[in-house]
């Protein structure tokens, strides 16, 4: 537990690190609190990044925020090195940021498509808002994009270049779109709908490489089976890289992201790290996670506040996060591989269903809703209970949830 | 413009009076004053639910009434009672001067 002589260094100034400031000036520590970040703005929203298009800056807090809550903001800093043991932070301009406790928030970057072809200009990533501001820049009517990987931003980013009047083809390498992260029901009705919206899909589609037109940018996608799809701009949207490289010269013990225990403790004492550069642990599951999403950089920004003052761990939480894509709101609660079993409510092909996932002694282990809020509350409730529901009351949506759910059974 | 006054009332840390200018919504004015219990996780999406309040009898009733989005969220909100509203989508508005609110235990 530390006090008011102790300093604290937040390195990331994104979801998770604003959340751990703002979060340590909540609860009333009054020691000197510094939040550094590479990028040069004010941290900032990026589930809309890939949502709406223009690439507008929504700030994280307004601008008065960090020097009334006394949080030192240093953007546009890069940490390029960190002494563990002394908590002493080099910065890229030669300066040193000496602290007492080290909060590492990195984040991820996005992962690169290793063929010939994938630097040329027009071929773009998702991470930052100038990121966005690049990729949106270059699309409209009469433009032509190929996302490459169907997950959940390579899908937002074809229902909002479509917006934008663009023609669009995404190409999937796995059979379905978003793979594992979801169920076959949810992935197939979004194809339907994307399609619905005159945007092709292509699945099990492997890219062998860009090729240039005469100006240079990028001309076509070619795919494996050597068909050429000729674009003007493209996305490469195949999954993100946690950001490690600093916390591994550094010495920490990193496995596919730095490794945190369920306080965000790093293996350096003195160290801790939250968000998607971190694997973690699941109340009640076994192995360690790398969530992407912004509650669980949120929940690991509790975690670490509580430990750092002593306060009550947080409640153990279900995951969970969300997509916008044309006017379906998606909510996804739980780890949707866990299910055995799974019930439809609604109507798939009507644009408002929840599909949720059970397993093998009838309890909800995820629950994936399409503009169905009361049935994405309910999941998520019955999950943190561990309830066990009748699944044939489930699936009949005009009996009231609360029907489903076994009296007595946890 | 004139400032309106909001007290945020929580159990653990007490009340807190904040006073902003009418126009945003609950949930920002209690983001922008860093006010515990209010964490606002999709940024006013009405997705999250995490800025759940529960609102003092006295003004319940001169809140425009819940969209059914937010009906259907807060219906199933653990924690949520008679009076509970998501912050993110009451409007601030120079008659909200004074509106008084009791964030919950935990949210999410
Ligand atoms: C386009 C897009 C859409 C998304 N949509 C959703 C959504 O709808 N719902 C959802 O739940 N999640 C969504 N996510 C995921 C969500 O944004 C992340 O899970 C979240 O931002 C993680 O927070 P973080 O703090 O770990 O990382 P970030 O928010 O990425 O912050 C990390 C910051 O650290 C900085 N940094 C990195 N290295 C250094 C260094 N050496 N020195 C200083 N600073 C450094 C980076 O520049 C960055 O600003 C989306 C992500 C993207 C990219
Ligand atoms: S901020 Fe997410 S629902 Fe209000």
């Amino acid at each position: 537990m530390i006090d008011d002589s102790v300093r604290v260094a937040v390195v990331g100034a994104g979801h998770g690190g604003t959340t751990v400031a703002a979060l340590l000036r909540q609860h009333g520590f009054g020691g000197p609190v510094t939040l550094v970040g590479a990028e040069p703005h004010p941290p900032y929203h990026r589930p809309p990044l890939s949502k709406s298009a223009g690439g507008a800056l929504e700030p994280l807090r307004p601008e008065a925020f960090y020097a009334e809550q006394r949080i030192g903001l240093t953007l546009g800093a890069t940490v390029r090195a960190l002494d563990a043991r002394e908590s002493v932070l080099l910065l890229d301009d030669g300066s040193r940021l000496v602290s007492d406790v080290v909060v590492l928030a990195l984040g991820a970057r996005p992962r690169r498509l290793q063929v010939p072809g994938a630097d040329l200009p027009g071929v773009h990533t998702l991470r930052t808002v100038d990121d966005a501001r690049a990729l949106t820049g270059e699309l409209g009517p009469g433009r032509s994009l190929v996302v490459v990987g169907g997950g959940y931003i390579g899908l937002e980013i074809a229902s909002t270049a479509r917006r934008l009047g663009a023609e669009v083809t995404v190409v999937e390498v796995a059979e379905r779109v978003l793979g594992r992260s979801a169920g076959a029901e949810l992935a197939d009705r979004l194809t339907a709908r994307h399609r619905a919206q005159g945007t092709r899909i292509l699945t099990g589609t492997a890219v062998a490489g860009l090729t240039p037109a005469p100006d240079g940018r990028v001309g076509a996608v070619v795919l494996d089976s050597g068909r050429s799809l000729p674009c003007d701009v493209v996305l490469v949207g195949i999954g993100a890289q946690p950001c490690d490289e600093l916390a591994r010269s550094a010495g920490l013990e990193c496995d596919g992201g730095v490794l945190v225990d369920e306080r965000g403790r790093t293996s350096a004492p003195g160290v801790w790290a939250v968000g998607d550069m971190t694997r973690r642990p699941l109340a009640g599951r076994s192995g360690r996670f790398r969530l992407e999403s912004i509650p669980s950089a949120g929940e690991q920004a509790k975690q670490v506040v509580a430990d750092l003052l002593g306060l009550p761990a947080p409640a153990p939480e279900v995951p969970w996060f969300w997509s916008d894509q044309f006017d379906l709101k998606l909510k996804i609660a739980g780890l949707v591989g866990l299910g055995e079993t799974t019930v439809v409510r609604g109507d798939l092909d009507g644009g408002r269903f929840a599909v949720f996932h059970l397993d093998g002694a009838g309890r909800v282990v995820a629950v994936e809703t399409v503009n169905s809020p009361g049935e994405f509350m309910a999941g998520k409730k019955w999950m943190a209970a561990g309830s066990v529901v009748r699944p044939d009351a489930l699936a009949d949506a005009s009996a009231p949830l609360r029907e489903s759910i076994v009296e007595g059974a946890t | 413009m004139n400032l309106i006054k909001i007290t945020f009332q929580d159990a653990a840390s007490g009340a807190r009076t904040v006073e902003v200018e009418p126009n945003g919504t609950v949930m920002e004015a209690a983001v922008l004053n860093n006010v515990a219990g209010i964490v606002a996780e999709c940024g006013g999406g009405c997705s999250c639910a995490t800025c759940h309040v529960h609102v003092d009898e006295q003004w319940i009733d001169r809140l425009p009434a819940p969209a059914p989005e937010e009906g259907d969220l807060v219906e199933f909100l653990d924690g949520a009672g008679p009076t509970s509203r998501l912050s993110c989508q009451l409007e601030l508005t120079p008659q909200l001067d004074g509106l008084v609110v009791r964030t919950p235990h935990a949210q999410g």
